[in-house]
């Protein structure tokens, strides 16, 4: 029943938004982001959507006008890169305390300064205390993919937290890439009627959005926030099962990738995971054990998931796309060693790479996978941070 | 075709090779082939040197590293030869296919390199010619299907009817099918 598709990253994002056709839609340009909301303004010139497109004249703007859509009752959606979420800050804290299940893919660029346009992950990874739940995509597949559950994430009735869909800028957002594409009445119909719980357009039952929350209730309103976090594990699991029915393609917050047995093992993110795939195969056919488990879901973390599929793991590498100035390692590494507090036996190593759209070549991931071997017999070595691709 | 076709673009911004190396991945889709196609910017301006990359390959392609190693480079701008590494990491058995007025002879000893197999087509000159701009980068498809087989012709050209259908006059489009079919015809191998 699928449509095969050839799409950019983002031209795949939009794609899924005009099948979703959210009520409001707020847009504002950063590169490499801008091509999505380029092919939706289309959609929308071109009549293929309903939804009210509103031109905001900067990201804050952006993030504010979603905020109201969706306090309002409406299903509303943005975009956005790097400098421009970061504009926003304020209101993604908001967005997310008010429980307000927005959806916003984040084409990820490398926050400034000196000014870079190409891919890392420090926008997002700023982004991971904001109450966001966060769901990364190796490629335009998953863009789509993760884009339209996303929507049914956000809205789950004990989760109604706000969603960031992010894929690596150019890596992605610019690649034009095969994938299979789902029907337009068969996404309406999964995605459905959003029926909000409280709107500020009900006025049989009046609600109030924001108000002053002082030393009275506020700290029990971040506990609530912080039990929606733990319910959204299960919606993006249901969700992803749903999925799975619909399209027979399959969903976790975690992928693993010939793991089973495998003693070595890459951890990563984004597009990256799929070239490591790619090295893990022909390091199979070398009679080497080498694996990955890809986080697709950073937020929330799964850690006893990550403790139980590394548990075989001799040597195990955690390749972060960002930098966490004066921390032991990258956000995502720091994590992981969290998750594995008390596991022995498991040597950890952390490379940080690929900053400013750096290329991570077969050939680097290859080095990574041999670093291991060496880990695997000799454990946790005394420079567990190390950078992947760089001149010194 | 090997399992994995690797192609690599260098022009300069301006030149179309961001399109050009979207369109013959476009192209390889729509025959049910899998494929990548995209550019690998520097800063974006009129005349810098950029490069693009196509994938082609009959099953799913997970990569997403630039290309280090095609077996094919197509050239849209012969200054280039002086100051980008356009060989770099081809093997011998590689084409490249070039832009230019000058013979292949000439290309192979700028270059200075052994083995590979040198086309070359006056891109630029039917460019001006049939579609009256100086954009190269269709004539270089149609010379890159005649050089490599990689695809058929028609299915580029249906593509870029499909793709230029809309927001451009009619007489462009048919100015970039007859460049292209020009150049699949007047290209050289050495």
């Amino acid at each position: 029943m699928g449509r095969r598709l050839i799409l950019t990253g983002n031209d795949a994002a939009a794609e899924a938004m005009r099948q979703i056709d959210p009520d409001v839609v707020a847009a504002f340009p950063i590169t490499p982001q801008t091509e999505l909301m380029h092919k939706f303004a289309e959609h929308v010139a071109d009549g293929d959507v309903k939804a009210e497109f509103v031109l905001v004249e900067s990201e804050h703007s952006a993030m504010s006008a979603t905020v109201g859509a969706a306090a309002a009752g409406a299903r509303a959606m943005t975009a956005t890169s790097a400098n421009g979420l970061a504009l926003m800050w304020e209101i993604v804290y908001i967005a997310a305390s008010y429980r307000l299940p927005i959806v916003m893919p984040v084409v990820n660029r490398a926050l400034s300064g000196p000014i870079n346009i190409h891919c890392d992950h420090s926008d997002t990874m700023g982004c991971r205390d904001t109450g966001w739940i966060q769901l990364y995509s190796e490629n335009a597949q998953e863009v789509y993919d993760n884009v339209i559950q996303a929507v049914r994430i956000a809205e789950t009735p004990d989760v109604l937290l706000p969603v960031m869909v992010t894929f690596d800028g150019f890596i992605l957002s610019h690649t034009a890439e095969v994938l299979d594409g789902l029907e337009d009445n068969v996404v309406k119909k999964w995605v459905g009627e959003y029926k909000p719980k409280y709107s500020l357009l009900d006025t049989d039952q009046p609600m109030t959005f924001g108000p002053l929350d002082l030393q009275d209730y506020y700290f029990e309103h971040k506990r609530q926030q912080v039990e929606a976090m733990r319910n959204a594990r299960a919606a993006v699991k249901e969700v992803g099962k749903l999925f799975d029915e619909l399209s027979g393609r399959s969903y976790d917050m975690l992928e693993a990738y010939r793991l089973d047995d495998a003693e070595l093992v890459i951890m990563a993110l984004g597009s990256t995971a799929g070239t490591t795939k790619v090295v893990i195969d022909e390091l199979r056919a070398e009679g080497t054990a080498a694996g990955l488990l890809k986080i697709r879901c950073f937020r929330p973390f799964p850690e006893l998931e990550i403790a139980e599929s590394l548990k075989n793991a001799k040597a195990v590498a955690v390749l972060d796309r960002s930098v966490s100035f004066g921390a032991p390692g990258g956000p995502v590494h720091k994590e992981i060693r969290a998750a594995l507090f008390g596991s022995s036996g498991v040597g950890l190593v952390n490379y940080i790479y690929g900053l400013g759209g750096r290329d991570v070549s077969m050939d680097h991931i290859r080095s990574v996978f041999k670093d291991l071997e060496t880990i695997a017999v000799k454990g946790t070595p005394t420079d567990n941070i190390r950078f992947l691709g760089l001149r010194e | 075709m090997p399992e994995m076709l690797e192609i690599r673009w260098h022009g300069r911004g301006g030149q179309g090779a961001k399109t050009a190396s979207l369109l013959l991945a476009e192209a390889a889709a729509m025959e049910g082939k899998y494929s990548q196609g995209f550019p690998d910017y520097g800063p974006e301006r009129m005349g810098a040197p950029m490069r693009g990359f196509t994938r082609i390959s009959a099953g799913p392609i997970r990569v997403h590293c630039a290309v280090y190693s095609p077996s094919i480079v197509v050239v849209l701008d012969d200054t280039l030869l002086s100051t980008a590494d356009v060989a770099s990491g081809t093997p011998e058995d590689a084409i490249m296919i070039v832009n230019t007025v000058r013979s292949a002879g000439d290309v192979r000893a700028e270059l200075k390199l052994k083995g590979r197999k040198i086309f070359t087509i006056d891109a630029t000159g039917i460019a001006i010619e049939e579609i009256g701009r100086p954009i190269p980068n269709s004539p270089m498809l149609g010379a890159l299907i005649k050089a490599s087989g990689v695809l058929s012709l028609e299915a580029v050209i249906d593509q870029i009817k499909k793709k230029f259908s809309h927001g451009f006059r009619p007489e462009v489009l048919e100015g970039n099918v007859r460049a292209i079919r020009r150049a699949y015809e007047e290209v050289e191998e050495e």
